[in-house]
This record gives C-alpha cells, sequence and structure tokens, in this order.
C-alpha cells in the first residue's frame, strides 16, 4: 500500500511503498519543474569488499575498486549500450559510487515512464562478458590517472587513508590499475548477485510526477520478475583502533600552492537512525562554530594568511566509519594543522555559546531550505540517510530541539588527540 | 505563459529584470556588472569584489556581515568573475529563505536586500578609498587563487590553450588577472577603480522567486542610487576570425595523465542564427554521451575516460577536452580530427541529429529549473544583445537540418592543438 507523508511547514508531501520483493519506493512530486530526476540504488558501496556471497557458506574478499567498476560495467548489454537508450529518450544518465553506495540515475523532461523503466530493467539484468571487462579497464584505468593527478583529491583521500588501520574505507573507490586488473565476470557476477537484491535497494523519484502512477508501474514492473527471498547479507569489518594509523603524510606534487587537511576519526561510530542523526548534525553545528565565516578563528586563520577561500571542513559519519575533515590551500602547511589542531582543543575546553548556538541553528535551516531547491540533493540525500535509518526530513525537527549541552557531549567524543591527523601536498 | 516569466525594466542607472516564480523555496537576487576585458583592468576586476564582500560601512569586517548573513536563516551571499566573449563580468549573488517555509513570518527580502546593496554600494572606507587592511589581505589571496590555477591540471590546460589561441588580444587573458599587476594596485586606485564600474559598468539585476506581494522597483530605487549610464553600451563581441594555421603546443609537468586540449574556431556565436546549428553539431560532436568523440575516443578505443567538446557561446570557438596517457597523443589527435572531418562530410543519420535535438532541448529545460541558471540563459542576451525566449530557442533548435549541421562544421577549423604531459614523455 503506498503511504502518504506530508510536511506541512515545507509544503511538500512523500510518497512510499515497499514492494512485495523488498523494494523500498519514495515519490516526491515538485510542482513548476520541468525535470525528473531518479536514483536506483543499492546499498553497496566500496567498503564492502568482505562478505559472504549469496548461496554460498564461506566469505569471501574481493579485489579492490570492483563494486566501482560494475557501476560502469552495469551500462553495458550484450546488445547495446544503455548510456544511448536513456539519450534516444531523451534523458541523460549517471551513476556514481560512494564508499557505501551505488546510484543508477537519470534526469529529463520527457518521456518520464519509458526512462523509469529502462532505468529500472537495466540495472536488474546484468550482462558482463570476458571482452568487455578487459575493455573497461583502460578506460577505469584512465580515470584512475585523472584523479591521481588531482590534488585536492589526493589530500583528501590522504587524510583518509591516514586515519584507518584495516577499514577499507581508507581504499580509494576506483580501486588502482593493479587491484582492477584482478576483476573477472565471475566475480562482478558473485557481487551483483549478492547485493542488488531488490530488497537492499531504493527507488527514489522527483519531479513534475503522479506518484499513483509511479508506484502502480513499479509494482507491476518488479512483479513480473522472480526474485526470491534474500536472507540479509553479512558484511565482515575488522575491528578498529580508536586512534589514527598515520599521525601525517606529506606528498610531494606538481602544485605551486601548498595543501593542508587534518582529519578527527570517529572514535566510536556504530551508530544508526536518529541517534546518528543528531551526531552528525551536532558536531557539523560545532564546526560552524569553530571555523564558520562568521567565527573568530576564520578570521585569524585569514588575517594571517593561513587560509583562503578554498578553506572547508566537514563531518561525515556511516554505518561503521565517521570523520571530520578541515582544511585549506596554504602558505605555510605545517603551522595551519598546530593552529587547527589547538583551535579544536580550545573549542572543546569552554562552553558552547547558546545565542551563537542559536544563529548557527538558524543558518542550518535555511540551508536546508535552500537544498530542497535541488531535487538531486533530495533523491540521492534521502537515500543517504533511509540506509542509516535516519529521515531526510527530520533534518529541521532534529535541529530545533539540539541543545549546547548535546552539542557539547558530542564535540567531546569525537575530537580527541589520537584520532587526529594530517596530510598534506606540497610542491615538489 | 512564457517558460521563463521574464519581466525587464530600467531602472536608474540599471536594467532590473523580475522572474515571478513560486518553485523555488528561497529567493535569489544576482548583479552582473559588465565591463571590456582589458589587459588595464583585469586584475582591478579581479580583486573588486572581493574587497567589496569583505567589509561595508555598517558591517566594517567579512566576519560582521558573515554574522548578519547567518541571521537571515544563512543567507548566502557570493561573488565570481566570468569571460563571456570580449567582456569581463564580476557577479554578486545572494540567496535568502522564504519565510513561508519558517516558523517565523518576518519578511526577509527587504533585509536581506539591503545587506546586498550595502556590499555593493557602502563599501567600508578609510580617508575616502578602500581600506588598505582588507585591500592587502585579498590581494594576498588572489595572488594564491592565480597561483592555484597551474595546481588543476585540467585549467591550467585550458588558460594555456587560450593564452595559445589569443596571445595578443584581451580574450587571451584570465579572468583573475595578471599576477605582476597585483603589487601596483592599493586602496586608493582601487577605489577609483570601483567608482568608475559604478558609473561605466552596465548593470543587471535579477531577482528569482516568489515576488508577487512586492514592489521591488521602489526598493532598488532606493538601495541601488547609480547615476543612469550615458551612452548605450553598443559594444558586442568580436568573432574570432577564421583565417588560422593549425599549431600545436606541448607543455610537460610531472603528472600521471596527459591533458589533451584542441581549440578550434567555428564562426558562429550566439547572436547567429547559426547559433542552433552549431549546438546540434557540438552535441554530435562531443556535447554528449551518444557523441562522435564519446564512442570513438572512450567506447572504441578505450583511449580515455572522458572526451568531450564544448562550445563558448560568444567569441565562437569549440574547445576538445581528453584526459590520455602520453603515448597515445597522435593517435588521439588523429581519432578527433577524424571525428570533424566526419561532421564535415554529413557521416552522421537522423537518429543521431534527434537524439541529438532531444538532448539539447533536456538540457535547455533543466537549466531553467535552477535560479541561477535560469539568470544565466537570459544573460547571454544582454552579452550578446540578441534576446531570445526559451520557446524562440527550442523551436530554432528543432528546425535544424542537415545541411545546415554540415554548413557549421565545414566552417569549425583547429586553430591550437595543446598536450600537457609527463617529463620526459616521448
Amino acid at each position: 500500500m503506498m503511504r502518504t507523508i506530508p510536511f506541512n511547514q515545507l509544503q511538500e508531501t512523500l510518497y512510499h511503498q515497499t514492494m512485495d520483493n523488498g523494494l523500498d519506493v519514495y515519490v516526491l512530486p515538485k510542482k513548476g519543474f520541468n525535470k525528473t530526476y531518479a536514483t536506483f540504488t543499492t546499498k553497496y558501496g566500496s567498503v564492502d569488499n568482505h562478505f559472504v556471497p549469496l548461496n554460498g557458506s564461506e566469505d569471501v574478499k574481493v579485489p579492490d575498486g570492483i563494486a566501482h567498476f560494475l557501476e560502469h560495467k552495469l551500462f553495458e548489454k550484450e546488445d547495446r549500450d544503455v548510456f544511448q537508450d536513456f539519450s534516444k529518450q531523451g534523458a541523460s544518465s549517471n551513476a556514481f559510487t560512494s564508499f557505501t553506495r551505488t546510484a543508477y540515475l537519470f534526469s529529463t523532461t520527457q518521456n518520464v515512464m519509458q526512462n523509469l523503466e529502462t532505468l529500472v530493467d537495466f540495472v536488474q539484468a546484468p550482462y558482463f562478458s570476458d571482452e568487455s571487462v578487459e575493455k573497461e579497464k583502460g578506460i577505469i584505468g584512465q580515470e584512475i590517472e585523472m584523479y591521481n593527478d588531482n590534488s585536492d583529491w589526493r589530500a583528501y583521500f590522504g587524510v583518509i587513508e591516514n586515519m584507518f588501520h584495516k577499514h577499507p574505507v581508507k581504499i580509494d573507490i576506483a580501486g588502482t590499475v593493479e587491484s582492477i586488473a584482478k576483476i573477472t565476470k565471475e566475480s562482478l557476477y558473485t557481487c551483483y548477485e549478492t547485493f542488488y537484491h531488490p530488497s537492499n535497494m531504493v527507488l527514489f523519484v522527483v519531479g513534475n510526477v503522479n506518484p499513483e502512477e509511479i508506484m502502480s508501474f513499479v509494482e507491476s514492473n518488479q512483479a513480473a520478475k522472480s526474485y526470491k527471498d534474500q536472507p540479509p547479507i553479512e558484511r565482515f569489518f575488522d575491528k578498529e583502533s580508536q586512534r589514527v594509523a598515520e599521525k601525517k603524510k606529506v606528498l610531494p606534487m606538481s602544485v605551486q600552492v601548498a595543501k593542508c587537511l587534518v582529519g578527527f576519526k570517529e572514535p566510536n561510530p556504530g551508530r544508526q537512525g536518529r541517534d546518528l542523526l543528531k551526531h552528525e548534525l551536532s558536531i557539523n553545528l560545532a564546526l560552524d562554530l569553530m571555523f564558520g565565516q562568521s567565527s573568530e578563528n576564520y578570521e585569524t586563520l585569514y588575517n594571517e594568511g593561513l587560509i583562503d577561500q578554498s578553506f572547508s571542513y566537514d563531518f561525515t559519519e556511516e554505518e561503521n566509519f565517521g570523520f571530520s575533515v578541515v582544511g585549506s590551500n596554504t602558505s605555510s602547511p605545517d603551522e595551519l594543522a598546530e593552529r587547527l589542531y589547538s583551535m579544536v582543543e580550545e573549542f572543546s575546553k569552554n562552553p558552547i555559546d547558546e545565542d551563537q548556538l542559536e544563529r548557527i541553528r538558524k543558518k542550518k535551516i535555511g540551508s536546508f531550505l535552500r537544498a530542497l531547491n535541488s531535487p538531486e540533493f533530495i533523491a540521492n540525500q534521502f537515500t543517504r540517510y533511509r540506509f542509516n535509518d535516519m529521515d531526510l526530513f527530520e533534518v529541521v525537527p532534529v535541529l530545533e530541539e539540539l541543545t549546547a549541552k548535546d552539542v557539547e557531549s558530542a564535540v567531546k567524543g569525537h575530537f580527541k588527540e589520537e584520532s587526529f591527523t594530517v596530510c598534506q601536498v606540497v610542491p615538489k | 505563459m512564457a517558460i521563463i516569466p521574464h519581466e525587464k525594466s530600467s531602472c536608474g542607472g540599471l536594467t532590473l529584470h523580475k522572474i515571478q516564480t513560486e518553485k523555488y523555496k528561497t529567493t535569489t537576487v544576482v548583479m552582473q556588472f559588465k565591463s571590456r576585458l582589458s589587459e588595464e583592468t583585469v586584475t582591478k576586476r579581479a580583486l573588486l569584489p572581493y574587497v567589496l564582500q569583505s567589509g561595508t560601512e555598517n558591517y566594517p569586517s567579512s566576519k560582521a556581515l558573515r554574522t548578519e548573513l547567518e541571521k537571515l536563516y544563512g543567507a548566502t551571499l557570493g561573488v565570481d568573475l566570468a569571460k563571456k566573449g570580449d567582456f569581463h563580468i564580476m557577479t554578486f549573488r545572494m540567496d535568502f529563505a522564504n519565510e513561508k517555509f519558517l516558523s517565523e513570518d518576518k519578511p526577509l527580502l527587504k533585509k536581506a536586500l539591503g545587506l546586498f546593496a550595502d556590499v555593493v554600494m557602502n563599501p567600508k572606507k578609510v580617508d575616502g578609498a578602500f581600506d588598505s587592511s582588507i585591500v592587502d589581505k585579498e590581494k594576498r589571496t588572489l595572488k594564491q587563487r592565480i597561483q592555484s590555477i597551474y595546481d588543476d591540471k585540467m585549467r591550467y590546460s585550458n588558460m594555456r590553450l587560450t593564452q595559445e589561441m589569443f596571445p595578443n588580444e584581451p580574450f587571451g587573458l584570465h579572468v583573475y588577472g595578471i599576477k605582476e599587476q597585483i603589487d601596483q594596485i592599493d586602496a586608493n586606485n582601487l577605489y577609483e577603480y570601483y567608482e568608475k564600474v559604478c558609473n561605466e559598468d552596465e548593470i543587471d539585476l535579477y531577482f528569482v522567486g516568489d515576488l508577487d506581494e512586492i514592489s521591488i522597483k521602489d526598493l532598488v530605487t532606493d538601495l541601488f542610487p547609480l547615476k543612469e549610464r550615458t551612452e548605450a553600451s553598443s559594444a558586442i563581441t568580436e568573432k574570432a576570425p577564421l583565417e588560422v594555421k593549425e599549431r600545436e603546443v606541448q607543455e610537460e609537468q610531472e603528472i600521471k595523465q596527459g591533458k589533451l586540449h584542441m581549440g578550434f574556431r567555428s564562426g558562429v556565436s550566439y547572436a547567429d542564427d547559426d547559433y542552433y546549428a552549431l549546438q546540434v553539431f557540438n552535441g554530435m560532436f562531443g556535447g554528449f554521451s551518444h557523441s562522435k568523440l564519446f564512442r570513438n575516443v572512450r567506447e572504441k578505443e578505450s583511449l580515455a575516460y572522458y572526451a568531450a567538446s564544448r562550445y563558448e557561446s560568444h567569441k565562437g570557438l569549440i574547445i576538445v577536452m581528453s584526459g590520455i596517457e602520453f603515448k597515445n597523443y597522435n593517435k588521439t589527435v588523429d581519432i578527433i580530427k577524424e571525428q570533424l572531418t566526419a561532421m564535415q562530410n554529413g557521416d552522421f543519420n537522423d537518429e543521431e541529429m534527434n537524439q541529438t535535438k532531444t538532448m539539447i532541448r533536456n538540457q535547455l529545460l533543466e537549466t531553467v529549473d535552477d535560479a541561477k541558471g535560469m539568470v544565466e540563459l537570459l544573460y547571454h542576451g544582454v552579452v550578446s544583445q540578441k534576446l531570445r525566449s526559451l520557446e524562440e530557442w527550442l523551436d530554432g533548435i528543432d528546425a535544424v537540418t542537415t545541411e545546415d549541421v554540415k554548413r557549421v562544421a565545414d566552417q569549425v577549423k583547429l586553430d591550437t592543438v595543446y598536450f600537457l604531459k609527463g617529463e620526459g614523455a616521448e
């Protein structure tokens, strides 16, 4: 049965239905938009490299980069390339792989139902051949090299790599030229069959659409496919120490301006649902208070020439890992690292100013409203939240109820000396 | 009803554009300043918006300004620079929540616009000039911004290609200006330049949002007391001439992937009737995943992850970009040239044409789902002095024939092949 979930203050209504095979479908109608945007996402990303295959009895480890490789290969069928099907129907399609998700998507201003059918059907009908797997290695090899030359990407992955001893989040999403060389047709099928069952997936449609029409289409589309119920997927992650694996890394590259990123590894991940939402929002509020453009710290660092407009910060947490990253292009990477650390330390020692918290809370609510202008944001973030048992539309209520005490205790739990690390890119 | 409900009127020294829509949860304000690109002003222009957003008479520091923005439910303020044809555009943007979606009912527009006007019209002053401590800080940041172009190899290669294609012309300048000129700028001469900008630049101010109840014009007249422009701007961009000799430029850096950037001249710009055909040509050549470049360079030969072309609407250029292994340089260049020849020979079918037209239509309609995109589309009309409604545009694309595409393709001339490769690579 289709459920209707209204959000009165936001003047939005969300529609939800769980299909018999376990597929969750959500529709958010957006009046006045030309575009319809749809994502079909599996809860399967680069970190899921150790698991028990469907119908298997023993756990397996698969090559680094295979989730991303699979994403590329799903577009290719025996007789055609699905990119072309979409573009003939006036849609542009794409896909991406993150640490924890693989999403297939299209956006279009016409033939919505036909494109939706293409999306659901192509993801649910894999075709891998030895020849096409080999051919893809050249393309992905160039994708990997492109990122290897990208100093921002290298700094970001460098700081994550520093944090973790064993957790696969430390591995580049696309893998390496060496690791993808080991990928075979068979290993792709193993991953596909384990992780692409409808009960592990979410379909989200946002745009100028009719929810009933979409639900009934998906219902009959899925009913015509013979999925057997699948037991919960067993995934394995080694226990991580709270301590970071490496305190500092310096990467000499062909750049003129140095970069310095500092990171804090979340010492106690494992939260889900409202707990995770509260924690994530608390740390993000704290980062705004510490380093936002209205903060004293930002003013000081900028005035002293230690940061420029590239300065940024973010915290993210998933089921079994989390981290915050802060940093900028800088003329003095060592000094910046030290200063950032001592600013965090100082902040954690003091109580939070209620007036400032109130202001940042308002800012966050405004940013959330702004984000709702974007169909892409809604579909992608809603799905990410859903996979962590959180509800995107709870963001404003949770922001409104967070107290200074909540933020203080989240800060004390997250920012620790042993969870701190630095990665710098410096001119060669 | 028009797809873009656009109302335009003259309002003192600026042109006011109002786009009424209930699509968004926020209101967007965009102010564009247009002047000719020139070596004398390019660096001052690159610095000015950053100085303006660093303090006003009422909010004398960036911190004070940002604090105020946060109080307005996180209104955003941003500045930007762009090159559109022969013009150097400074952009100021603000976006703030529509209070009807908040659990509070104080109207935000008046306050937010007041703050926006403060930034543009009422900068912090010391002795009749800018505050030199602000100017010095922003000079330092600008130097770093210019240097960091080098660090992004795709942007760097684009900049180098443009420099090589237009060595002695303003179009060859980068919008961030010239590093060596920064030291000559001070609080006084920059302020003089600011006054000139206020008096002489062509200024367009856009509002996008649910604005029905508000008298924007009165507010704007009050908040932006700009002198009427003395002469109507008649300047347009000079198209890049088609007589060129093919050149090759190679450079080495310590990198892992070669960046191949090829610059072509098309002789067609936004105001031309052939602009529609140029768009369709580009779409089939390298604009989409069904294009010749994507299919041949990436899918067929596995030479690259990306291989695409894009067009510059005002100068009349087409730029092809691809990231490849150093050793595949000759092969890739040959394949790209073959694709152009194929286009010139009319080696494409109706299906490719229709697919391309559908995708362009899609792109245009999607662009106007976004407030910034809508403003961007309308502003092309200002820069080229040819206002085109979206309906007209869509019809124009629809009417393009095979002959039109061939005619445009025939005109396209390769100018410069730029290749950034690894040190010591063959």
